[in-house]
């Protein structure tokens, strides 16, 4: 986690630094789910689907702005 | 309520009605209705005479905020009545002038009645009150309505700026003076002046009696324009002559003259008393006496010539004091407040007929410069006897009443070189010296308003108008006023029985005993006195001067325009309006993170000063858990990311670290297992770092410049204390924990009384489900603000297109 913290801070284009939030999200579930087991809880199953939905769309916005400029399009733009 | 509360509102009450009786009778001069006002009061009070004349005193009381100890007092005695004689005396005869003064049409005369019978009522109120809290309300009402009539013809730059100075120069003694009372409060426990005058002694114990003598002084001379304080006084004479007459040489100029007679039981025992009322007075009278003689205006010299008397009557006052040191043996020192109060009522009787003569000139010729008048006497031979008597009276000669209240002036200030007491056998003789000076300029200017008027050449190309006698109404109350000065000069002892032995009483009450009064009588001839000698002197001098004038005139430009009084006054007053603009340009500078600064060093400030004052910086850890190596590793990319938004040379990777900061606080709040707080926050993290892409993405491409935060210290230095302050409060709040949490209640009961087991959303809706309810409300708001803001916009935009 702390290369991706690495990449996230150095990264010489955007890009990689939103590969490295990617990352760190599924590095983030990971720890949750190992946290469960330690913790002896089943009270963090949640923020695991969370995360993983979170880090999907997350990243799309950010994919999606980087490509358009924009993250959400307006119709009457096209029409 | 008593006919006597009756009296003192009658003018309000009838105030009232006076636009009314403008409206609905235009043809009748509104004059006449208010005339009836002051003469039913003057004949109402006459019938006290007899009262005060046996050294009694009538007190009615009505109740008006009894809770705080204030009532409605009216207490008549020698001194009260006098004055109230003297208001309503003066006024009746003020407004049958202005009668024929104001002009029925061009004027706009409700407006002026209803200006001066309120302030004919707030005299009367000023003078006949026993309660201070009641008396400085009428006082400020007199300060109120003089501004009013000073700036009746509002049209006028001078008016407004006579009515704006005199307004806060009187009210500035006027605080002062409400000080004054309320320390003298604190002392007795009561506003009554009856009662502070039984407590006088244990008032002269007490460390607040100079502060309080010092303030009550204060109020008293600025009212009654001494020295260095009269300069609102000869700008007040872009008042209508009427209002000049009545206010500024008659009433309202000798409330305070009132004032330090009425407090002169309860401080006069005190040596800074007689200094100060004495000395002030002696050196207004030598100011504005001198100071008469360079004017030009005819109502200028009246204005200075009324400061100098005002200081005659302040002095007299003040060296009257003395009379409470004398033990044993005959008390030569009462004098001084004899002709104080005989003073008193000549200069309102030759005053305020000068103050109407000067206004019939005015009226008659259109000027009122010396220097256009001039042999005015075969013209307007009534007016010129009228002025005669009334500067002869002024310049103190025989056999008018001046000279008898100058006379015992002199014997009054001679007195004080017989005094051994407060230091005055060192500095005492300064008294006499100015007294006699002062008088010599008296005598040069009285002179001089008189015949640079009336005697040389008619100058008739410099007039506005072809001058003639004035109008019969006009001149009655001149006539009246002066046939009291010659009346009162040839028979003053008419005065003493019934007005001045009372009102001694009323000023040195603890020289008499029950049923006993003041021997008080006047006479022409003393024989030849230093006094008699004195007088020779002033007119042999004063005649001197007077025809050298031309050649010693110069003496008035030794002082610089810049070193005058009304510089300083006017500078003052421009200095304080810049420093106060300047000051608030160099705080308020627009910009927030200035004020921010601001705001944060005084809270770094506030916090660190109550941490070293109370000594409560112990840190302990005996409370703290453990540190796990997962804590370590999330920190440390917590504080990473967070440096990284600190020197981040695009705003894209300060966003994105920021989002990194905030999953890691979402991965705390995992480990210090809270999931729904977890839950919560990602995806709020999520939605604030999408809002600020889209910021990011708005911003205009000026400001796009992708530059690296400037460092500044100042904001390096204020950040760091921040966190540092934050940072030691947080440790020691964590080491002095008191008692233990509540959250036991909630752990035993979620189940059995809420029917939950989440604790933290039983917490929420149930236990604790206000909060709730205002946090849905606060997001309600910014949802539709956020709507509206763009909707507005948009629509504005629209217009414009």
């Amino acid at each position: 986690m702390l290369g991706f913290v690495y990449r996230l801070i150095i990264g010489p284009t955007t890009p990689d630094r939103v590969v490295a939030l990617d990352a760190i999200g599924i590095t983030l579930v990971s720890m949750v789910a190992i946290l469960s087991i330690l913790l002896d809880t089943n009270a963090f199953l949640e923020i695991i689907l969370l995360i993983g939905i979170l880090a999907f769309i997350g990243t799309v916005a950010f994919a999606k702005f980087l490509e358009k400029g924009v993250v959400i399009e307006r119709d009457r733009d096209h029409s | 309520m008593t006919l006597l509360h009756v009296a003192i509102l009658l003018p309000f009450l009838f105030a009232i009605f006076v636009p009314l009786l403008r409206k609905y009778m235009p043809q009748v001069h509104t004059g006449w209705f208010v005339l009836l006002v002051p003469v039913t009061l003057v004949v109402y009070f006459s019938q006290f005479l007899e009262v005060t004349g046996n050294n009694e005193a009538i007190l009615e009381s009505v109740p008006w905020i009894p809770a705080l100890d204030i009532s409605f007092d009216v207490y008549i005695d020698g001194l009260g009545l006098l004055f109230a004689l003297l208001i309503t005396g003066i006024g009746a005869l003020v407004v049958l002038y202005s009668v024929y003064y104001l002009d029925k049409h061009k004027e706009s005369l409700h407006t002026f009645y209803v200006y001066l019978l309120l302030f004919m009522g707030a005299m009367l109120g000023v003078t006949l009150s026993d309660n201070v809290i009641v008396l400085y309300t009428f006082w400020e009402l007199t300060s109120i309505s003089s501004f009013l009539l000073i700036g009746y013809w509002n049209h006028k730059d001078g008016s407004r700026y006579g009515a704006q100075k005199s307004m806060l120069i009187t009210v500035f003694g006027g605080l002062a003076m409400l000080g004054g009372f309320i320390m003298l409060y604190l002392m007795t426990g009561t506003f009554s002046i009856r009662g502070m005058v039984e407590q006088s002694e244990v008032i002269f114990a007490q460390p607040l009696f100079i502060p309080a003598m010092l303030l009550v002084l204060l109020g008293a001379f600025t009212k009654s324009a001494q020295f260095p304080f009269h300069i609102w006084l000869p700008d007040a004479m872009e008042a209508p002559t009427p209002v000049s007459a009545y206010l500024h040489s008659a009433t309202m100029v000798k409330a305070g003259i009132y004032l330090v007679a009425r407090m002169s039981p309860i401080f006069a025992e005190s040596g800074v008393w007689l200094w100060l009322v004495g000395g002030v007075g002696i050196v207004t009278l030598f100011w504005g006496s001198f100071n008469a003689i360079r004017q030009t205006d005819l109502k200028g010299i009246l204005a200075y010539s009324t400061i100098s008397q005002l200081g005659l009557i302040m002095s007299l006052l003040g060296i009257g004091a003395a009379a409470l040191q004398n033990d044993g043996g005959e008390n030569i020192y009462i004098a001084a407040t004899a002709a104080a109060v005989f003073h008193l009522i000549n200069h309102a009787t030759f005053k305020g007929s000068l103050f109407m003569v000067v206004g019939i000139v005015d009226h008659e010729t259109g000027t009122r410069d010396i220097h256009r008048l001039g042999g005015l006497m075969t013209v307007m031979p009534i007016t010129f006897t009228l002025a005669m008597v009334g500067s002869f009276s002024m310049a103190g000669l025989p056999p008018f009443n001046g000279f008898l209240s100058k006379e015992m002036f002199f014997t009054g200030m001679v007195n004080v070189l017989e005094m051994d007491f407060f230091s005055l056998e060192t500095f005492g003789f300064l008294f006499p010296v100015l007294a006699w000076i002062g008088s010599i300029f008296t005598f040069v200017y009285s002179m001089r308003l008189l015949f640079k008027t009336f005697t040389g050449d008619l100058q008739r190309d410099k007039l506005e108008k072809e001058p003639h006698e004035a109008p019969f109404g006009m001149l009655i109350s001149p006539l009246i006023l002066g046939s009291l000065v010659v009346i009162f000069g040839f028979f003053p002892n008419i005065l003493s029985i019934n007005i001045i032995r009372p009102t001694m009483a009323s000023i040195l009450p603890s020289l008499i005993t029950q049923g006993e009064t003041f021997q008080v009588d006047i006479f022409f001839w003393h024989g030849f006195t230093v006094e008699l000698f004195m007088t020779l002197g002033v007119i042999t001098v004063g005649t001197l001067l007077y025809h050298t004038y031309p050649k010693w005139k110069r003496v008035y430009n030794v002082i610089p325009k810049s070193l005058e009084l009304n510089s300083f006054y006017d500078s003052g007053m421009h200095h304080m309006q810049r420093g106060a603009l300047n000051l608030t340009q160099g705080v308020m500078t627009g910009y927030i993170r200035n004020y921010l600064v601001a705001m944060f060093i005084f809270i770094v400030g506030l916090l660190a000063f109550v941490l070293i004052d109370t000594k409560s910086w112990n840190v302990t850890t005996e409370n703290t858990a453990p540190i796990g190596v997962y804590e370590v590793i999330l920190a440390i990319v917590t504080v990473v990311a967070a440096i990284t938004i600190l020197f981040a040379k695009s705003r894209l990777t300060s966003i994105i670290a920021l989002g990194a900061v905030g999953y890691a606080v979402s991965l705390f709040f995992v480990l210090f297992r809270a999931p729904d707080l977890a839950l919560t926050q990602l995806v709020i993290e999520t939605v604030s770092v999408a809002l600020f892409l889209l910021c990011f993405y708005h911003l205009p491409k000026l400001g796009r410049n992708e530059e690296r935060m400037r460092f500044r210290f100042t904001n390096a230095i204020v950040s760091v204390g921040v966190g540092a302050i934050v940072t030691i409060i947080a440790l020691v709040a964590q080491s002095e924990k008191l008692f233990d949490s509540i959250s036991s209640y909630y752990i035993e009961n979620v189940y059995e009384k809420a029917a939950g087991k989440n604790m933290v959303n039983v917490i929420l809706v149930d236990f604790r489900g206000f909060d709730t309810l205002f946090e849905i409300a606060v997001l309600s708001i910014a949802a539709m603000g956020i709507y509206a803001m763009i909707r507005l916009r948009l629509a504005r935009r629209n217009e414009e297109s």
